[in-house]
Order: structure tokens, then C-alpha cells, then sequence
């Protein structure tokens, strides 16, 4: 299976992504975000990270940049795309997601491990995935998710809510919510289920020395998925 | 020409920072503010005579870069 993982300046998550991927069997490919087109892939993610700095709205210059228009065909046409945390913000920029990422609700930046609960496994995303709530990493000062009330409606009508910010039982609920986000949202589908954006990042929690291994659940799963 | 155009959150959006403001400036004894909104302002040096070329020009940038309809609203000055 080959991915490929998106550099903007400003990214930070790339390597560690890159890392993940290749631990899990990916062959990847790191693309610049000036190139003109991407090789084939069965996967684009976009990484963490601050693209041009945060500049404007998080992930809005990025969501103008010049690969941006490959990874929408690429998404158009049924290819999967993974955005993780600023990713995410890109995809919700480029209106390939509903919604956007506000400033988290207390104004602090936040870094720290959350529990959160799979809502659909009916996506190549979580298809087969073992574990109902997952524990893994998020470091943001943006994740305040937020959408119309005619989006959320169809968020819900279509099970397009993806992950929610729980405690360690699966308890929703405002105590277990880190940033502010609307229904505890930590991340979303696309109505197709083939485009992913989610706060918390899969790619820290792949060693049981360093993190947990949380994260490799989710790219193990994506990988049998995929093939 | 230069066209001037201010982004703001639309009503009913939460706005943490603008909230922060408003209780410093209650903390600082300004007693009578009772609500803060932060907003962005945007100077465009437009290369266009006509200034209705160039506010039309300037709707479209702010349609598709400088504000998010979902959570914002814009004014041309």
C-alpha cells in the first residue's frame, strides 16, 4: 500500500507520520506543497503541525496551496485522505469536511493524552477495530469544532461523527471535553466516509515504551483495511 | 486603491478572546463594558481605478480567503 504524507512549511507531524506508516507496512512518500501533482497513492494524509504559520485562520492558506487541488480530486474521486489535527483544519478550509476548528474554549493550548470513542466503524477508517474507545494524543490550540446547525444535522443523519472526547469508561460529557467542541467531536467523515480529519494524532501512540499503543490499533487496522 | 474590510465572528459565535478582553478591561475598573468582540482588519492595495471593480473583487477574496462563512461575517468599508 502506498501513501503519501503532505509537507507545508510549518508542518511538524510529517516525520513522525511518515514513521508510523512505515512501522505499520506503508510504503510512503513525502510530497511538497508545491509540487504540482501526487504520485499514486492509496492514501494522502495531511499532518500535524502550524502550515504557513497559522497565518489568517488555521489551515486556510494551506487549504490554497498548490498540491491542495490534487488531494481534492484525489478525495473527489473516492481516495482515502487522513488530515490529522492541522490537517484536519486544511480539510475543513478546503470544505472537503464540514465546519472549522476554533480556538480551544478556555484559550489554552492544550497537550496532553485524551480517551476517545470510535461512533462509526462502518468506514475503512475503524472498520474492524477492536477497541470501542481509544486512548491517544492531542496537542492543540485549535480544536474547538464547530459547525451550522443544518451541518450537524447531517452529521448525525449520515454517521459521519467519527471520534468523541470521553473519559476512560465512555462517558461523554462536558468534564471529558478538552477544548470546547461541539457534541465532543474530536473528529469527523466526509458523507463518502473516504476523507477523515481528527484532532488527536494516531502517529504518537505506535510504542509501548514511549506512549501506548493505541495508534497502532488504528494504522494496523487501516492497513488490513486497505488491502 | 485601497479597500478596507473588517472580519468579525457572527453573533452567537463564542468568542474566547474577546471575552478575556472584556474581563480585563472590567478587572482594569472599566465597570460599563459589557462585551467585547475581536475582529480582523484587512488593508487590500487594489490595482483598479474603479472603485466598484474593486470592492467587487475585494467581496469575492473575502468569500473565498479572508473570512470563513461559517463562523464569520465580513464588512467592505
Amino acid at each position: 500500500m502506498k501513501s503519501s504524507v503532505i509537507i507545508f512549511p510549518g508542518s511538524n507531524c510529517d516525520r513522525d507520520m511518515d514513521v508510523a506508516l512505515k512501522k505499520f507496512g506503508f510504503k510512503n512518500q513525502m510530497i511538497w506543497h508545491n509540487d504540482n501533482s501526487i504520485p499514486k497513492s492509496d492514501l494522502i494524509v495531511l499532518p500535524g503541525g502550524f502550515s504557513y504559520g497559522d497565518y489568517l485562520r488555521c489551515g486556510s492558506i494551506a487549504s490554497k496551496s498548490k498540491i491542495i487541488k490534487s488531494v481534492i480530486d484525489f478525495a473527489n474521486s473516492g481516495g482515502l485522505v487522513l488530515g490529522i489535527c492541522n490537517g484536519f483544519q486544511i480539510l475543513t478550509e478546503t470544505g472537503l469536511l464540514p465546519g472549522i476548528l476554533q480556538q480551544n474554549k478556555y484559550l489554552n493550548f492544550i497537550c496532553k493524552n485524551v480517551f476517545v470513542k470510535v461512533k462509526d466503524k462502518k468506514n475503512k477508517f475503524f472498520k474492524d477495530i477492536k477497541k470501542e474507545i481509544l486512548e491517544l494524543h492531542i496537542a492543540h490550540n485549535e480544536g474547538n469544532y464547530f459547525c451550522s446547525n443544518d451541518e450537524m444535522k447531517s452529521l448525525e443523519d449520515n454517521n459521519q461523527i467519527a471520534v468523541t472526547y470521553c473519559n476512560d469508561h465512555g462517558d461523554e460529557g462536558d468534564e471529558n471535553n478538552p477544548n470546547g467542541a461541539i457534541k465532543n467531536i474530536a473528529g469527523i467523515f466526509n458523507s463518502k466516509k473516504n476523507v477523515l480529519g481528527m484532532m488527536p494524532h494516531p502517529e504518537r501512540m505506535i510504542d509501548k515504551y514511549l506512549s501506548g499503543e493505541d495508534g497502532s490499533l488504528f494504522f494496523e487496522n487501516l492497513l488490513r483495511n486497505l488491502n | 486603491m485601497i479597500i478596507k474590510v473588517v472580519v468579525t465572528l457572527k453573533n452567537g459565535v463564542l468568542d474566547p478572546q474577546g471575552k478575556a478582553i472584556q474581563q480585563t478591561l472590567n478587572g482594569m475598573n472599566f465597570n460599563n463594558v459589557d462585551d467585547v468582540r475581536q475582529g480582523k482588519f484587512f488593508e487590500i492595495n487594489v490595482n483598479e481605478n474603479d472603485e466598484t471593480q474593486a470592492k467587487l473583487q475585494v467581496e469575492d477574496m473575502c468569500k473565498k480567503l479572508l473570512a470563513n462563512l461559517v463562523i464569520e461575517d465580513y464588512k467592505i468599508l
